[in-house]
């Protein structure tokens, strides 16, 4: 289903790649994107060609603060239903995770979005139920439209999520490695359109392509970079038309402008980001967890959070080393005994590095 | 996470913003089609039980065409 499989054309496009003698480092932020590259061996064969690509921040669960998660341990010990996505329950907090403290009894449930949450809330109604709301610009207007549902009285919603493009300008502006391109992820596209990335290309002449998630997009996205840089003429080219209109899905850009608005906030490994996280307008205070429960998480406010000792995640999401550089990775760190939240997520390239390692 | 799948869309409710999207392997679920203009017969790409947007044959074919393309030019050269 819309798969654009084509061999002879992905072939066709590294040998010509392999042609041009180069050396670039292009950075992405997805999951998807990595997982595609280590899957089909394509990191292998780019670097091969000359071409290294990292994968950056692009891992909403790996990105969230050991704080966030401290906050769901507490509510969850302050007896409320805790609720988030698969990956996240497994992340090491800084003594437990959620998923240990579902083995010791408390409640604790994973979800596949948030309407299941909102659903265990109208059948608990003597219960208080937080989701945790993870994700990047893909995610977030599945809870605005949620949220503007008037779900009970007794949801609520821990806003963990997260944006793009100003993520990006902060890595450019800590300027700790060089990125000669930049693979944007395209379905965080889908919603946000072209015109966010924009002023990258203007203000740092880094050319973007927007791709999708076949072995031949990502290929069809290194070339169009490479062809961008021979021609000194960034822009935000979009390859992945299919599913990324220039302007992004409107509808859902108007239903989160509704429901949040911008702040700053943290991102692991990151040091605040300004205007790269979201929070419930004042209007919707009743859902907000931080709110409604402020005495049960005061004391984690000012808390300083140690990261998992040795673990180099947050190194790994700013793109300076790739995991195998972790010296913990597949010695005491693994997918069923994860150290970071790397280790954890199926976004995470430490996770995504595990999995294929028979591949290689 | 933002892991979307693309389905078709077979039955509509609009009373309730959902739809029945069919994955194409057998898999039938129902979405919510809050964020997306669609019909049935309609291609959407599901994150979360969303419909997160509409995916476009035309613009499919198009990209491959220019692939196509760029390397023929290449190869011309
Ligand atoms: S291998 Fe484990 S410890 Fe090392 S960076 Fe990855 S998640 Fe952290």
């Amino acid at each position: 289903m819309f798969s654009l499989n084509d061999n002879k054309l992905a072939h066709e496009i590294v040998s010509n790649i392999k042609k041009k003698k180069i050396n670039l480092k292009f950075m992405h932020v997805c999951g998807t994107h990595q997982d595609t590259l280590v899957k089909h061996g394509l990191d292998f064969f780019l670097k091969d060609c000359g071409i290294e690509i990292g994968q950056g921040p692009g891992c909403p669960v790996c990105v969230t603060t050991p704080k966030e998660i401290e906050e769901m341990i507490f509510l969850a010990k302050n007896g409320k239903i805790v609720t988030t996505f698969g990956d996240m329950i497994r992340v090491p907090g800084e003594k437990k995770s959620l998923q240990n403290l579902k083995t010791e009894g408390y409640d604790i449930r994973t979800v596949y979005g948030i309407e299941d949450a909102v659903l265990i809330a109208k059948n608990n109604p003597d219960k208080e139920i937080v989701f945790m709301a993870v994700g990047f610009e893909t995610t977030a207007p599945t809870t605005a439209s949620a949220i503007l549902k008037n779900p009970p009285e007794n949801f609520s919603i821990l806003c963990c999520h997260r944006t793009i493009p100003f993520a990006l300008k902060t890595i450019i502006d800590m300027g700790e490695l060089k990125i000669d391109g930049l693979i944007e992820p395209g379905h965080v596209s889908t919603i946000i359109g072209i015109e966010p990335y924009e002023f990258i290309s203007r203000e740092y002449n880094i050319p973007q392509v927007i791709a999708g998630f076949e072995p031949i997009d990502i290929l069809m996205g290194v070339w169009m970079l490479i062809i961008q840089i021979e021609q000194n003429s960034p822009f935000v080219q979009n390859e992945y038309s299919r599913a990324v209109k220039r302007e992004g899905n409107i509808k859902a850009q108007k239903v989160m402008n509704k429901v949040f608005e911008v702040c700053d906030v943290k991102w692991r490994g990151f040091p605040i980001i300004p205007k790269s996280g979201l929070v419930l307008k004042n209007d919707f205070d009743q859902y907000d967890s931080r709110k409604k429960f402020e005495d049960d998480i005061i004391d984690l406010q000012n808390y300083k959070f140690k990261e998992p000792k040795g673990c180099r995640c947050g190194e790994l999401l700013r793109g300076l080393i790739s995991p195998r550089e972790c010296p913990l990775f597949g010695v005491k760190c693994f997918p069923d005994n994860p150290i970071g939240p790397c280790m954890v997520s199926i976004e995470g390239s430490c996770n995504i590095e595990f999995k294929y390692l028979k591949n290689k | 996470m933002c892991l979307a799948i693309p389905g078709k869309i077979i039955k509509i409710d609009d009373k309730d913003d959902s739809a029945t999207v069919d994955y194409g392997d057998g898999t039938k679920r129902m979405i919510n089609i809050s964020l997306v203009d669609v019909k049935i017969g309609d291609y959407v790409l599901v994150h979360a039980g969303f419909a997160i947007e509409k995916l476009d044959e035309v613009e499919a074919q198009k990209t491959l065409d220019l692939f196509r393309e760029m390397l023929s030019d290449l190869e011309g050269k």
